[in-house]
């Protein structure tokens, strides 16, 4: 009784919520001119930039779903680079058999997607850190078969074929707009997810796990959906490799650097959010290529600014921004305004 | 017979799995840490050992002398260090700082030791000599390995049963507020089962350069591999099942390379899957499955 008297005696607030301060169109044009503006890329800048450029899409899809799965999901994979090694020889294969490498990109998101739902079967028996040397035990199996077939170049690897026809400047310009085609189509599939029931789950999950259960989420196919999703995107990264590198070989495709440069990139930028591994690539980049020349040295260098980071700056360089500026270039969570 | 001998060569690899495999259960079992560094450390220790010998020119096998006190003081300063840092946030910390650990150790081993591999004690009577039963040969270095691992697991057993240490990692362990109020700091502890585990560490490093060769890799896709597929076989938790699970992975690799000398490390990992998809908590069940 007491509570509602309490309550209608309070004047009453006005408050309406909305997913971002400002008008969500205006971020959306934003958007839009960007990827406009890296679209025309190969007219403007020399091809060495744009090589640049693909390898900076790459471990920018890479970086984002590592960011789905150890920042929201709450599952630190160490064998990411088995889904990178698969789509590299989904890639291959359809190449061998005549399809054009570019076209075989979506099936090798597919395919590693696909592949990801035994693995997930095996793995999801294990938490947290277990799961993650789980994780990469399967990558080492995976590679060990996958060098059983001479006729995908057994432990050697091949060059990748169906390049034939192609002008070398027009080759680079494709490889370029494939490059941003998969990072685009990625970060929109992660945000559209994270602002959906899947990103609601996720984010009760990391709050209370226990209260998520109860209160009838769906945690384990929550986590699955995310590893699927997170095992076609790195597949889709990987098949880029392939088609940036010109050749497939077990050892490099399957290299655990790719899911160390992952980590490294997530954490550095700002790890639970979109726009963390974005700023991590872009510190990444720079990192790699003014220390190209000292070998292992920018590994070195970022592996220990990412113990820093996650000992002292849990939300990394994005988790900065975010304190002074108050700022979401990808609007996932929801804002409470009152009108005064 | 030459399946005979494979089993028996699988079964004396085992214990040298089991020694890399006791810190990683240790460190998990007492901190709830899953050191992703594990084997990069063994390595490490190996090298030390390395530069040792050559140094002092004391005879091989007593190496260990220096190696397992300077690797266990390395293991306390860490844990009172970084990874009690990264505990105080969260598992994923620890599991972040562990793994950039791992890159860093191997990355720098590359840098500054380049990618050879190194051996330690070649030539010795001890590493390549071996006696033969009926057609059966046995090598000095892989039985000296398996029991050095039952040594080193009795011994453990002994030291967490019995002495006040043992006793305080122990509790500790099973909850470390209550152990904290009863005036146990809990910190101290902790490190003081990291300097028990990085121990064993440094025995599972030297005893690998000796039995194979070392290098900067051997860290990752060995030594954390085959030690956590040896503590998944034989059971979460268990201490004895890490000595049964290395075993069933070294007999398993050593049948494997009988059928083709490629299949040694993918029939190991075959097995591995089996278990994990068959039965999950392991062939020794403490039911305590996380």
């Amino acid at each position: 009784m007491s509570l509602a008297t309490e309550t209608t005696a309070r004047p009453v607030e006005q408050f309406r919520v909305t997913r971002s301060r400002r008008n969500v169109i205006w971020t959306g044009a934003g958007a839009l001119i960007v990827v406009v503006v890296f679209a025309l890329f190969p007219y403007i800048v020399h091809s060495g930039t744009t090589a640049i450029l693909v390898q900076a899409f790459i471990v920018l899809t890479m970086a984002s779903m590592w960011n789905l799965l150890a920042g929201y999901a709450g599952l630190v994979s160490v064998g990411q680079q088995a889904f990178v090694g698969l789509g590299a020889y989904f890639v291959l294969i359809l190449a061998i058999n005549g399809t054009s490498p570019f076209a075989a990109l979506p099936v090798a998101a597919i395919g590693s997607g696909v592949a990801a739902l035994p693995l997930w079967w095996l793995v999801s028996r294990l938490r947290s850190g277990y799961f993650a040397i789980a994780t990469w035990v399967l990558a080492a199996t995976v590679m060990l078969i996958i060098e059983k077939f001479s006729s995908i170049g057994g432990g050697t690897g091949m060059p990748l074929p169906g390049f034939a026809g192609f002008d070398p400047t027009l080759l680079t310009a494709y490889t370029y707009w494939a490059g941003l085609a998969v990072t685009v189509v990625a970060m929109l599939a992660i945000y559209l997810l994270l602002r959906g029931r899947l990103g609601l789950v996720l984010t009760a999950i990391r709050d209370d796990e226990v209260a998520a259960r109860s209160s009838g989420a769906r945690v384990g196919l929550a986590r699955m959906l995310v590893f699927v999703v997170a095992g076609a995107g790195c597949g889709a990264a990987g098949g880029l490799l392939a088609i940036s590198q010109l050749q497939v070989q077990p050892g490099a495709v399957f290299s655990i650097q790719f899911t160390a440069e992952m980590a490294f990139v997530t954490i550095i930028g700002g790890l639970g959010t979109i726009e963390g591994p974005i700023l991590g690539t872009i510190v990444y980049m720079v990192l790699q290529q003014t220390l190209a020349s000292y070998n292992a040295w920018y590994l070195i260098i970022l592996g220990l600014v990412a113990i820093f980071m996650a000992l002292f700056a849990r939300r990394g360089l994005w988790g900065l921004v975010d304190a002074r500026l108050n700022l979401r270039l990808f609007p996932v969570g929801y804002w409470l305004r009152l009108d005064k | 017979m030459s399946w005979v001998n494979a089993i028996i060569q699988g079964i004396l690899v085992g214990g040298l799995y089991a020694l890399f495999a006791c810190g990683l259960s240790l460190m998990f079992g007492v901190m709830k840490v899953v050191n992703l560094a594990h084997g990069d450390l063994a390595v490490v220790a190996g090298y030390i050992a390395i530069g040792v010998i050559t140094v002092t020119h004391i005879p091989v096998l007593w190496s260990f002398l220096i190696v397992v006190p300077v690797m266990a003081v390395l293991g306390y300063v860490l844990q009172r260090t970084i990874l009690q840092g990264a505990l105080d946030r969260s598992v994923l910390a620890t599991l972040l700082v562990t793994f950039g650990l791992s890159v860093v150790i191997e990355n720098g081993l590359l840098q500054f030791f380049t990618a050879n591999t190194r051996g330690i004690g070649s030539g010795l009577a001890l590493v390549s000599g071996s006696f033969s039963i009926g057609s059966i040969q046995i090598g000095y270095l892989p039985l000296v390995i398996f029991a050095t691992a039952v040594v080193v697991l009795l011994g453990l057993q002994y030291f967490l049963s019995t002495s006040r240490y043992g006793r305080l990692i122990r509790a500790v362990a099973d909850d470390k507020e209550a152990a904290q109020l009863a005036g146990a700091d809990y910190r101290h502890v902790f490190g003081i089962a990291a300097a028990v585990a990085f121990g064993t560490v440094a025995l599972g490093g030297i005893a690998y350069g000796m039995y194979a060769q070392l290098a900067p890799t051997t860290g990752t896709d060995t030594i954390l591999l085959f030690a956590f597929a040896a503590v998944v076989i034989g059971g979460l938790g268990s201490l004895w099942g890490t000595l049964l699970g290395g075993v069933v992975l070294g007999v398993a690799q050593q049948i494997g390379a009988q059928i083709s000398i490629s299949d040694e490390t993918l029939a190991g990992f075959i097995v591995f899957l089996a278990v994990l998809a068959l039965r999950p908590q392991g062939l020794i069940s403490r039911g305590a499955q996380s």
